[in-house]
Parts: structure tokens; C-alpha cells; sequence
């Protein structure tokens, strides 16, 4: 064994890295040869200055309560649906997680919110699969309405206390959308408000929760598994719209829905 | 998303803990759990590697919450044996997409920057032969030349003398051969050592 591979494999010796073969041969050059048995000693010396520092860092407590809220992120769900309400949404992961104070209640309840935060990008597309998830669900038997009914006094006092926002509810029958009846139900971790419409044989969800995701300028149209989807942002709530009704009807039932919750009177 | 929404409805069960109609709430929270117990112990350890990946605290942080979360999601793909480079490299993916997110691939710094990391040392009385010298350095000083190193024999160097790892799981963390992995340790001790070499012939 020469000095420049000695050099490099007294390194794996010390590390413990070499075969007892491999050993013996470095162990036998430096025996031999003073410039690698100094370099040997002091490898050795700055190993042990190394591990006398102790540079393990500690993760700061807060890092772990924060984690530890995101982890469990089930519990909290199920737990404290209506804090999550409270959790901000910024477009980017380190603002938003720079932008929160962390107490206990807190972390527990953005936990839901932490999950969505880190998967911005994508994060668009997996609301919509949501949507389209939850209005699936939503068709399943005994599944569609919480509370069925077609007046809207009665929906809307419904919600109170289930979420942290008044969704607006509209009685759209004169309008060809008849109003059938509202549940509580999520999309990405949050939940929100479905108020039910039929048209025809076809039910529409519309979903009405606090801005979830990027901004939506105007109105969004999507198709997704063959439901279409009408998304827009209105009075500071986001809604979306989701039916197997062609895009042109999803289209007009957001606008008179629109119309109506701008209309002068008693909503 | 089924799944998480039939978890919902069986929110009661759920927490009753022991419903067979709820399996796959069950199932969910079993995962969330042996995840919590075999990744948590290792936080301490991901984020120091984070602190000299990212090298600030702030942005340490943001990436070990990351690495955390897209270690949950992932968990089913884990096979083992080890968790800690299994996070480790979770983490190293973190932080190099961060980097790339900015735009920039992490800049070295340049020497006179390095030098100018590490001047402390070269202000204390030196007296002696150089294991008195080596321990008088404190941690920060240390630190400071450890953190000093570019980007590759940093995180050798980390993750062998403060991680823990062996070579093998370095190299999977890195993804780079093994041989590759004992020839940074031995660059990155090198340049360590002409750094405090520089540190004594400063010394009056």
C-alpha cells in the first residue's frame, strides 16, 4: 500500500468502515511510514475535537410542536374541524409557516391546513379532484343532505356553529335550481359548506368555504372526470360548482346564484 | 380522498378506537402513528443537517417541516431498514428543490468569505501542540468551519461525525458510490485540518 492510498483509507479505518483485510494493510503502512502515522493521529485528534463540540443542533420546540400538530393531522380533523377555519393560506410554504404563532389549540387545528400549504402546486388540480370527490360521495346513498329541505331559512341556521362562515343560501327555484338541502362536508382537509340544487334529474353541489388555494381571478371552468366545475371567489368565500350538467347550465345557475345574493331584500 | 372522507364518517368509531367499521380510519391513524414513533426520535438529527444544508435557521426549519410531511406521505414506499437516512435524503431533496425553486443552485462561498467565517480562532492565544489547540476551539468555532465547507464534503462530514451514518448510507443519502463517499470524508478532514492549521500559524 502506497502513502496516497493510505491517506484516503485511514479514514474508513478510523471511520470502522474497513474490512479486517483492508484494516491490517493500512494498519501495516502506517506502521511503517511516519508522514501517515502523523496524519493518522491527527485525523484522530479532530475527530475527537469534533465530537467534543457536540455540534448536534436541537430542534427548536416549537419546530417539533409544529410537527407533531402536522402529524396528526386525522385527530385533528376530526377533532377541531372548525378552527381550522383559522388557518391563513399563502401562496408560499415559507411565509405561511413564517406568518403563524403557534399555540397548542392552534397547531392541532391548522394541522389540515400545513398539508395543503407544502402542496401548492399541485394544489389546484387536487381541489378540484376533491370537489369531484366529495360531489361522488355526495350521490352515494343517504349521503347527499345533512339537513333536507328545500327552504333556505331553514339551511342556513343549519351551518351555525359547524363552520366559521355564514355560506350564503339561496332558494334558486323560480330560477329552475331548486334547493334541496345542505351538508358539511371537506375539501382538502377543510371543511366547507355543500348547499344542494337539483336541476332536473341532475344534483349540483355547491361548495362554499373559505379561500382555499391560488387565487381565482373571474370564473373558472374545469371538466374533471366528466363533471364539470365552475369555480369563482365571491364576498371574500370561495364556491365552486360542481355537476355532470353541461357547462353552460353549471355557467347559468352560478350567475342567477350571483344575481340573487346581490339582489336587494332578505336573502 | 374516499378514503379521508369515509374516515370522517366514521369520525365516532373512530375515536371509540375499536370499530371494525372503521378500518380504514383505523388503518390511517395506525400509519400516522408507527410513523410518529420511528421518525420523530430522529428530528434532532434532521434538523442539524438541515441547519448545515440550508444554513439558517429560519429556512432550516421550513424544510425539516417539509421533509416531515413528505415523509408521512411517502411512508408506505419505505422499506427500511433505517429511517434516519431514509429522512435524510427526504430532507437533502427538500432543501436542493428549495434551492432550485430560488433559482440558483446553492452558491459556494468564495475564500475570502470562507476566511472571514472563521476569524475568532485566529485571535486566541495558542500556546501549545495541537491537541491543547484542537480543544480549545468551542462548538461555534467549529461549527463555523464545518459550515465554512462546500456544499459536498459538508454533508459528508455532517452526516458521518454528527448523523452517524456509515458510508453505505451516506452514499445512498447522496447518491453517490461508496468510494466517492470516503474520498469527500477525507477532503472534507483535510480541508478542516489546513484550516485550523491556518489557525495556528496565525497565532502569536
Amino acid at each position: 500500500m502506497n502513502c496516497a492510498d493510505a491517506e484516503i483509507m485511514l479514514h474508513a479505518l478510523i471511520d470502522g468502515e474497513l474490512d479486517a483485510g483492508h484494516a491490517r494493510d493500512v494498519e501495516a503502512h502506517v506502521a511503517t511510514c511516519a508522514t501517515c502515522a502523523e496524519e493518522l493521529k491527527a485525523v484522530r485528534a479532530m475527530r475527537a475535537a469534533i465530537a467534543q463540540a457536540n455540534l448536534k443542533e436541537s430542534a427548536p420546540a416549537q419546530l417539533r410542536s409544529r410537527i407533531e400538530a402536522a402529524l396528526a393531522v386525522p385527530a385533528a380533523r376530526i377533532a377541531a374541524p372548525r378552527q381550522s377555519w383559522l388557518a391563513p393560506l399563502r401562496s408560499s410554504w415559507k411565509t405561511f409557516f413564517g406568518g403563524f404563532t403557534v399555540g397548542t389549540a392552534l397547531s392541532a387545528a391548522v394541522a389540515a391546513s400545513l398539508v395543503i400549504a407544502v402542496v401548492r402546486n399541485d394544489q389546484n388540480q387536487q381541489i378540484a379532484s376533491d370537489v369531484v370527490s366529495a360531489h361522488l360521495r355526495s350521490l352515494q346513498a343517504g349521503h347527499l343532505t345533512d339537513v333536507e329541505t328545500s327552504d333556505q331559512h331553514t339551511v342556513k341556521p343549519w351551518f351555525n356553529g359547524k363552520l366559521d362562515v355564514a355560506p350564503p343560501v339561496i332558494d334558486l327555484t323560480a330560477q329552475g335550481f331548486t334547493l334541496i338541502g345542505g351538508r358539511l362536508d371537506y375539501i382538502n382537509g377543510q371543511p366547507v359548506a355543500s348547499i344542494v340544487y337539483r336541476r332536473r334529474k341532475h344534483v349540483i353541489n355547491l361548495f362554499v368555504g373559505e379561500p382555499l388555494g391560488a387565487a381565482v381571478r373571474g370564473v373558472k371552468d374545469e371538466s374533471v372526470q366528466g363533471f364539470n366545475i365552475r369555480h369563482w371567489r365571491e364576498s371574500g368565500l370561495d364556491l365552486w360548482a360542481v355537476s355532470d350538467i353541461d357547462a353552460g347550465e353549471l355557467d347559468e345557475f352560478g350567475e342567477k346564484f350571483t344575481a340573487a345574493l346581490h339582489a336587494p331584500g332578505p336573502s | 380522498m374516499l378514503a379521508r372522507m369515509q374516515q370522517q364518517t366514521s369520525a365516532a368509531s373512530w375515536v371509540a378506537g375499536h370499530s371494525t367499521m372503521a378500518g380504514d380510519a383505523n388503518d390511517e391513524h395506525d400509519r400516522a402513528r408507527r410513523f410518529r414513533d420511528a421518525a420523530l426520535p430522529h428530528l434532532d438529527d434532521v434538523y442539524t443537517l438541515a441547519r448545515y444544508l440550508m444554513r439558517n435557521a429560519a429556512d432550516a426549519e421550513d424544510a425539516v417541516q417539509e421533509c416531515y410531511l413528505r415523509a408521512l406521505r411517502h411512508f408506505d414506499s419505505y422499506r427500511g431498514p433505517a429511517m434516519k437516512p431514509w429522512l435524510l435524503a427526504i430532507l437533502r431533496n427538500v432543501c436542493n428543490a428549495e434551492f432550485a425553486r430560488r433559482g440558483k443552485q446553492e452558491t459556494e462561498p468564495a475564500d475570502d468569505e470562507r476566511a472571514e467565517a472563521t476569524p475568532p480562532i485566529w485571535q486566541e492565544p495558542q500556546a501549545s501542540p495541537e491537541t491543547a489547540l484542537l480543544r480549545q476551539h468551542d462548538g461555534d468555532t467549529i461549527r463555523r468551519l464545518v459550515a465554512a465547507l462546500p456544499q459536498p464534503f459538508r454533508e459528508a462530514i455532517v452526516m458521518r461525525e454528527i448523523n452517524d451514518l456509515s458510508y453505505n448510507e451516506i452514499a445512498e443519502v447522496a447518491g453517490v458510490p461508496v468510494g466517492t463517499v470516503m474520498s469527500r470524508l477525507a477532503r472534507a478532514r483535510s480541508m478542516l485540518r489546513s484550516a485550523w492549521t491556518v489557525a495556528e500559524g496565525a497565532a502569536p
